[in-house]
C-alpha cells in the first residue's frame, strides 16, 4: 500500500514535530510512508472564506500530488473534511454552473482514500494500541471538524486510553467549539477570545496536564489562550502522544 | 445597525447577559439531546420533515394557489403581500375596518419581521403582545433575542422589575409586594392579560404550518395565550409567511412530533390550536389570512440557499450555538438571530447593509447547528455560500428579477491576500521560501501582531516558529531514514 502523509501547510510550517511523530508513529506500525514534495495546502481558509473560485486550484494541484497514492493520512481533521466533505461539493458547484464535470472527476479519486489519523489507525490499520507510552494526566478536545464532518467518534479516546501511562480525563462542554474557526478568530476575534476562554476554563477543571486534540490550529487557538491565561496546561496534539515510547519521546 | 462583530463586542463583555444566556442555553440544549434520544426513529422524522418542506417549496406555486381556494371556501379572504410595507396597510386597513383601535396579539415572528407593532402604532392602533416572554420585551421597550424565547436575555430580578414598573402604563398594575418566584410572575402576567383578552375585539397571529388541503392554519405554543387570542375576538388576521405551507394533515405529523422536541425539549406541543375558516357559532366571524413573500422567493431562487425556508423556527440551532450563547441575540440586528438568522436574514434583505454582509461571518463553522436541525438545513453550507456572495457579488434574484452584485465592501486586501496565498500554494517553490525566511527570521518576530492580526495577539499568544519547517527535515534526513545529521540540502 502506497501511503502518502498530507501534512497540510500549517503543520509543515508551524509543528513540525507533528509531522515527525506521524512518521514515527507510522513507520512503527510498520507503514512505509511517503512525503510528496508538491504538496502545499488544501484551499480550506480560501473555500471557508468565502473564495471558492481562489480554492479550486489549490484542490487541483491536490489531486495531482496525491492522485497515484492508495492512501492519503493528515494529522488534521479539518483539512481532512475539507478533503472529504468539501471536494465533492466544490464540484458539483462547478457542475451547477455550466462548467461541467471537470472539476468532480479531477477530485474524485483522492476524496475516499484521505483519511485523518485516527481514522486510518483505526479503520485501515485496525489498531488501537499503538504501543506508546505517554506517563501524564490528559484530556481530549474533539476538533469540529474532525467530530461532525468526519465522524471520528470514540476512535481517539479508543487509542488514547491504550497508551500506558496515560490518564485519560473527561473534558466538560468537550462537543463545543474552542472558538478558532479559520479567519473566524480573527473576524469575530472578541466572540473567539471568550469561547477559547471558556474552553480553557473547562480544561482547567479536569486537572489535566495536558490538552490534546487532533486539529493543531485549534491547539494553536488553545494553547495561545493557555499562555495568556497562565494555566500551565499544555496543548499536544494526539500523534506526539501515540509516536512517544517508553524509550524514546515524540 | 452596525456589523456583528461590533455588535457582538459589548455582549461579550457584559457578565450578566453571558450568565444569563449561558444558563439558558445550556438548560434547554440538554434537554432537547434526552427528548431527542427518546425517539427511535429521529434520523428518520428528520429526513421525512426536509422531504416534505422540500418537496412544497418545489411546487409551492400550485399549494399556495390550493391553499387559497381551501381557506375562501371555508369563509376565510387571503391577502397577498409582496413585502412589508404593504403587508403592513393590509393589516392596518383591516383593522381600522372593524373600528377598533386595539388588537391582541399571538407570537409571531412574520410579524416581527414586518415591524406590524410599530406600523400600527404610527396609526394609532396599540397592539398587545400576549406570549409571556414578548410581554416582558414589549413592556421593557427591549427588542427580543431569541426566536422561542424572546427574553431569553433577561433574569427574573430584571423580569419583576419590568412588570412592578412598567404594567401600570398598559392596563392592570403589577400586585403589591410582586417577588421574582416565577409562580407570582406568571400570575401578574396572567391577571394584566386576562383584562386584555376579554376586552379585545381583534386578534392578530402567525401560523407554525398552513394545511393546503383544508385551509387549516396550526398554532404550536405553550401558554395557551395564542388560543385564547385565537378563539375570543370577532375578527382574526393572521400574518403567515409563504413558506409556512404542508400539503396534507398526514404531513403535520412528522413535524408536530419534531418541532416540540427541538424547541422547547417536550414530547407533546402543550397547545396545538388548529382553525379553518369560519363559522356562525363560535370563534372569529371574520378571518383574513395574509400571505407574506418579502424576500422569500427570492431566496427560493437560489439553489443552495433556498434550503433556509425549510425552517420550522424551532431555535434549537441558537440554543446549541456557542457565538450566540456569548454574543446574544440582538447582536443580530434582526427578529431572526442565531445561526438560522445569520443565513436567513442575508437573503431576505439582501447583502447590502453592513450587518447583512457580516452575518455570513457570524458562525466558526462548527456544525452543532447542523447536527440539531429537524429539517437538516446545512447552515454551514450556506453560511460559506453567502460569505461567496459578499467578497466576489454574483448573480442572484431581487424582487423577482436577475441582479449582479457587486462584492461588500472592505473586502479588498482580504480578497488580494487570499490570492496571493493561492498563488503561493500553487508553487511548492514559493511556499518553501516563504517558510524559510520565517524560519531563519524566528528570532525577530514580535509577539504581537499588527493590523488585522492585532485581534489575536490581543487575547492568544502567538506560537513560535520552528528552527526548520517539515519539509525541510524531511529532505535532510530522508523522512528520518538517512544518517543523523543527513545531507543538508538546505543551501
Amino acid at each position: 500500500m502506497r501511503v502518502a502523509l498530507f501534512l497540510t501547510c500549517v503543520n509543515d510550517t508551524l509543528y513540525p514535530d507533528t509531522g515527525r511523530a506521524v512518521v514515527k508513529l507510522l513507520t512503527r506500525l510498520g507503514v512505509d510512508v511517503d512525503f510528496p514534495m508538491a504538496q502545499t495546502c488544501c484551499g480550506q481558509a480560501h473555500y471557508n472564506t468565502g473564495y471558492r473560485h481562489e480554492a479550486e486550484p489549490l484542490a487541483r494541484h491536490f489531486s495531482d500530488v496525491f492522485g497515484e497514492y492508495d492512501a492519503i493520512v493528515t494529522p488534521s481533521g479539518s483539512c481532512g473534511a475539507m478533503v472529504r466533505e468539501l471536494y465533492p461539493r466544490m464540484g458539483e458547484r462547478a457542475r451547477a454552473e455550466g462548467r461541467g464535470d471537470g472539476l468532480a472527476t479531477t477530485l474524485a479519486p483522492v476524496v475516499p482514500k484521505t483519511y485523518e489519523l485516527t481514522e486510518f489507525l483505526v479503520d485501515v490499520l485496525k489498531v488501537t494500541d499503538v504501543g506508546a507510552y505517554y506517563p501524564h494526566t490528559v484530556t481530549y478536545h474533539p476538533t469540529c471538524h474532525g467530530l461532525r464532518s468526519l465522524g471520528l467518534g470514540d476512535r481517539p479516546r479508543r487509542l488514547l486510553r491504550s497508551v500506558k501511562g496515560l490518564e485519560l480525563k473527561e473534558l466538560p462542554g468537550a462537543d463545543e467549539c474552542c472558538g478558532f474557526g479559520g479567519t473566524f478568530a480573527l473576524k469575530n476575534s472578541d466572540v473567539s477570545a471568550a469561547m477559547g476562554a471558556d474552553k480553557v476554563r473547562n480544561a482547567e477543571s479536569t486537572g489535566a496536564d495536558v490538552l490534546c486534540a487532533a486539529d493543531n490550529s485549534c491547539l494553536m487557538h488553545i494553547g495561545g489562550t493557555m499562555t495568556r491565561l497562565r494555566t500551565g496546561m499544555r496543548p499536544v496534539h494526539i500523534a506526539e502522544i501515540l509516536a512517544s515510547t517508553e524509550e524514546e519521546r515524540a | 445597525m452596525p456589523a456583528f462583530p461590533k455588535a457582538a463586542h459589548e455582549a461579550v463583555h457584559n457578565q450578566t447577559l453571558r450568565g444569563n444566556l449561558r444558563h439558558a442555553t445550556h438548560t434547554i440544549r440538554a434537554k432537547r439531546a434526552n427528548a431527542v434520544a427518546e425517539v427511535s426513529d429521529w434520523a428518520e422524522l428528520r429526513e421525512a420533515g426536509k422531504q416534505i418542506k422540500d418537496h412544497t417549496l418545489r411546487h409551492l406555486d400550485r399549494y399556495l394557489v390550493q391553499l387559497e381556494e381551501s381557506v375562501t371556501a371555508a369563509g376565510g379572504t387571503v391577502h397577498w403581500a409582496a413585502d412589508a410595507d404593504e403587508a403592513n396597510r393590509i393589516v392596518t386597513y383591516l383593522v381600522k375596518a372593524t373600528g377598533e383601535s386595539e388588537v391582541v396579539k399571538v407570537k409571531s415572528m412574520a410579524t416581527q419581521e414586518i415591524g406590524l407593532n410599530e406600523a400600527l402604532e404610527a396609526e394609532g392602533i396599540n397592539a398587545y403582545e400576549t406570549d409571556l416572554a414578548e410581554l416582558i420585551v414589549q413592556l421593557g421597550k427591549d427588542r427580543p433575542s431569541h426566536i422561542l424565547v424572546p427574553a431569553i436575555h433577561r433574569n427574573r430580578g430584571e423580569i419583576r422589575e419590568i412588570f412592578a414598573r412598567e404594567m401600570s402604563e398598559w392596563g392592570r398594575p403589577a400586585p403589591e409586594g410582586l417577588t421574582d418566584t416565577p409562580a407570582e410572575l406568571a400570575d401578574a402576567a396572567r391577571l394584566h392579560l386576562r383584562e386584555k383578552f376579554l376586552r379585545a375585539k381583534v386578534g392578530v397571529s402567525g401560523a407554525n404550518f398552513m394545511v393546503a388541503e383544508t385551509g387549516t392554519l396550526v398554532v404550536v405554543e405553550s401558554e395557551g395565550n395564542g388560543r385564547m387570542c385565537l378563539t375570543l375576538p370577532e375578527t382574526l388576521i393572521s400574518v403567515v409567511g409563504i413558506e409556512k405551507i404542508v400539503p396534507t394533515w398526514q404531513d403535520l405529523e412528522v413535524f408536530l412530533q419534531t418541532l416540540p422536541r427541538s424547541s422547547t425539549a417536550e414530547r407533546m406541543n402543550p397547545y396545538t390550536s388548529t382553525w379553518t375558516g369560519t363559522t356562525d357559532e363560535d370563534g372569529p366571524r371574520d378571518f383574513h389570512l395574509v400571505l407574506i413573500d418579502n424576500g422569500r422567493t427570492d431566496t427560493l431562487a437560489d439553489e443552495v440557499g433556498r434550503q433556509a425556508l425549510r425552517c420550522i423556527r424551532c431555535s434549537a440551532c441558537l440554543n446549541v450555538c456557542p457565538v450566540y450563547e456569548r454574543a446574544g441575540g440582538h447582536a443580530y440586528g434582526s427578529v431572526y438571530p442565531g445561526p438560522i438568522g445569520a443565513i436567513l436574514s442575508p437573503q431576505l434583505r439582501g447583502t447590502g447593509s453592513e450587518i447583512d454582509a457580516s452575518l455570513p461571518y457570524a458562525s466558526s463553522l462548527c456544525g452543532a447547528c447542523y447536527d440539531v436541525c429537524p429539517v437538516a438545513i446545512d447552515i454551514p453550507e450556506v453560511l460559506v455560500h453567502l460569505r461567496e456572495r459578499v467578497v466576489q457579488g454574483g448573480a442572484v434574484t431581487r424582487e423577482g428579477a436577475k441582479v449582479v452584485v457587486k462584492p461588500a465592501k472592505g473586502h479588498a486586501a482580504e480578497r488580494a491576500a487570499m490570492r496571493a496565498a493561492r498563488w503561493a500554494f500553487s508553487r511548492p517553490g514559493a511556499l518553501r521560501a516563504g517558510q524559510r525566511v520565517a524560519s531563519r527570521t524566528r528570532r525577530f518576530h514580535p509577539r504581537t501582531l499588527p493590523g488585522p492580526g492585532k485581534a489575536w495577539s490581543g487575547t492568544r499568544a502567538l506560537p513560535p516558529v520552528p528552527a526548520e519547517p517539515f519539509r525541510d527535515w524531511w529532505q535532510r534526513t530522508g523522512g528520518g531514514k538517512l544518517p543523523q545529521g543527513g545531507k543538508d540540502t538546505s543551501k
